[in-house]
């Protein structure tokens, strides 16, 4: 197993010391080179699971293993995209993706030349490959939210992560280059190999690039069901369209809404007393 | 969540340009040049820049009614031209004074004095508020302090700066550096604070340690605000010229103008109040300048 998640759990206190559970103890596990998704109804705590695993955040319990081994806080093994453009605006596109040779736990690429040489060939390759080969130069102020996105990608991907966590990385972005990007995604972690995984509210997007998927319930998030995507690895766009596909997203759509449903049961409740005084 | 969407809309919305845009941003521009003579000019839309010459225009027709003003004011007989000289008078005293020596020397001895407090202001308050503004801990040891001090009026310290430092050069330098310095701090904290945390996230998952990220990345992403708050202070300084020569001095702008006023020329003391106020002038063109040029690469759209 690359990623072993054991009993992680958060609560959050307020000011006045209450508390608020955002996600209930989960365990899963990744394997080398899946593709995981993550759904679930919005404020479930999907995003809060993916800080936690990226380090960013202190689990309130659990803990979890990469490649059998404990780890705790941020590093570079864990790369991570955000849903916002997190580019670092004075560097180049290139530069951006080099970025982490500038880092200090990078000396043993950079101390040998061929190391580094290496690592630039991958990198040029990287970025040939998402389609920025004419882009090197350019600073992310002159790129589309696309383009950005993927030299977030680029960047992540070239310090060789062992799992790579995107947070709803396409969802600033519109309905057509969102596509584009899910394809281009999807060829990337087939040739990367990547072990990825994947928080989305895009039900459709989550089956389209995994190859399993776990449904997380409303607050406090815990996992409801895991499914496994019954379809290969080559994939294209037209799938979407197929029946199996259509099925399988009407039974992950009809599990959210389940979930939903009680929050909006309570609004109706609260609807139907406030009414007859209204009409009073 | 729904809040963060749409912010990324807007954002999309103004780097929203296609990619044949991105491949030559000098291309790009052009074509924003001639997309905007296209269009008709909207003088009156809210926080939309309206063009460059019209710009120039606003500004020069800004100068020329103060001065038509001022001239029909001295010569209206409302005001004793003792107290109100005419622009024509102004402009001889000034004609008069660039060929004297003496108003050179104010000029220099002036500028040394500023720039002499604004750079040591400067050359400590830049990495004092990139510590503050990066550490919590850091920040509450010395923010409120700052604060403090900050509220002092700066004139009320000359007696202290007296018995300190003399009523040599190094008072006036001082007095200055007390001026900025601490407005300055406070300004390069907030520079760093306003860098958005996800840069910060984003580099940590990247490999960064904790004292790169402040170093490649706070500080870095914060430079063109940074650059924007040494403007500001650089005009503060100027402002505090009079107040630092006040101490014992004997030459200088601000020193100039308390002996012309001891005298009542005040014609020669508005040729040295315009003369002040040019020279703050092309000192913020040039750092706007310099700014624009060092830091090409940040979204001016939002400054």
């Amino acid at each position: 197993m690359k990623l072993e998640i054991r009993q992680l759990e958060k609560v959050f206190t307020t000011a006045q010391a209450a508390t608020t559970r955002a996600l209930a103890p989960v365990s899963f596990d990744v394997g080398d080179g899946e593709f995981v998704s993550l759904v679930g109804p919005s404020g479930c705590g999907k995003s809060t699971l993916l800080y936690l695993i990226a380090g960013l955040d202190e689990p309130s319990g659990g803990q979890m293993l990469l490649d059998g081994e404990r780890v705790t806080g941020p590093g570079r093994e864990r790369g991570l995209v955000f849903q916002n453009y997190t580019l670092y605006p004075w560097l180049t596109v290139l530069e951006n993706a080099q970025f982490s040779l500038r880092l200090s736990g990078n000396v043993d690429i950079t101390r040998s030349t061929s190391e580094a040489m290496n690592h630039i060939g991958q990198v040029y390759s990287l970025l040939d490959l998402m389609g920025l080969g004419e882009f090197y130069n350019a600073y992310p102020r002159h790129l589309s939210g696309g383009m950005k996105q993927r030299v977030a990608i680029a960047r992540a991907l070239a310090n060789n992560p062992k799992v790579l966590l995107m947070d709803e990385p396409f969802g600033a972005l519109d309905a057509q280059t969102r596509e584009q990007m899910q394809e281009m995604l999807l060829l990337l972690s087939r040739h990367e190999q990547s072990t990825i995984l994947f928080v989305t509210h895009d039900v459709e997007e989550a089956i389209y690039l995994s190859t399993r998927i776990l449904v997380f319930s409303a607050r406090p998030g815990r996992i409801l069901r895991e499914i496994r995507v019954p379809f290969g690895p080559e994939r294209d766009l037209d799938l979407k369209l197929q029946p199996a596909f259509l099925r399988l997203k009407r039974e992950i759509i009809d599990l959210l809404h389940q979930q939903q449903a009680t929050d909006f049961d309570r609004c109706l409740l609260l609807h139907k007393l406030v009414q007859p005084k209204t009409i009073q | 969540m729904r809040v963060g969407m749409s912010v990324n809309h807007t954002e999309e919305m103004i780097t929203n340009r296609t990619e044949a845009d991105a491949a030559s941003p000098a291309a790009a521009s052009s074509e924003e040049l001639a997309g905007a003579s296209n269009r008709p000019v909207k003088w009156f839309a809210l926080r939309r820049d309206i063009p460059a010459w019209g710009y120039r225009v606003l500004a020069t027709v800004g100068f020329a009614s103060l001065l038509l003003g001022w001239d029909w004011l001295s010569h209206s007989g409302f005001i004793n031209p003792v107290f109100l000289p005419t622009p024509s008078k102004v402009w001889h005293t000034t004609l008069e004074l660039f060929g004297d020596p003496t108003l050179w020397l104010d000029i220099k001895i002036s500028f040394l004095r500023v720039t002499g407090g604004f750079l040591l202001a400067a050359a400590l308050a830049l990495p004092l508020g990139v510590w503050i503004g990066s550490l919590k801990a850091v920040e509450g040891l010395l923010q409120p302090l700052t604060e403090f001090i900050r509220y002092i009026p700066v004139p009320a310290l000359i007696p202290l700066m007296m018995i300190f430092f003399g009523i040599g050069e190094l008072a006036k330098v001082m007095l200055i550096f007390v001026g900025t310095f601490f407005q300055l701090v406070l300004m390069v904290a907030d520079e760093i604070r306003r860098v958005p945390y996800e840069l910060v996230q984003v580099s940590y998952t990247l490999g960064a340690k904790p004292g790169e990220t402040m170093r490649l990345v706070l500080w870095r992403a914060a430079m063109p605000g940074i650059f924007d708050a040494l403007r500001l202070c650089n005009g503060f300084a100027w402002t505090y010229l009079v107040v630092a020569e006040l101490i014992a001095a004997n030459e200088g702008l601000g020193y100039r103008i308390l002996k012309f006023s001891r005298y009542l020329q005040t014609p020669k003391i508005f040729v040295y109040l315009l003369l002040l106020g040019a020279i703050g002038l092309a000192l913020d063109i040039a750092f706007r300048r310099l700014n624009a040029r060092l830091f090409h690469w940040a979204d001016t759209t939002k400054r």
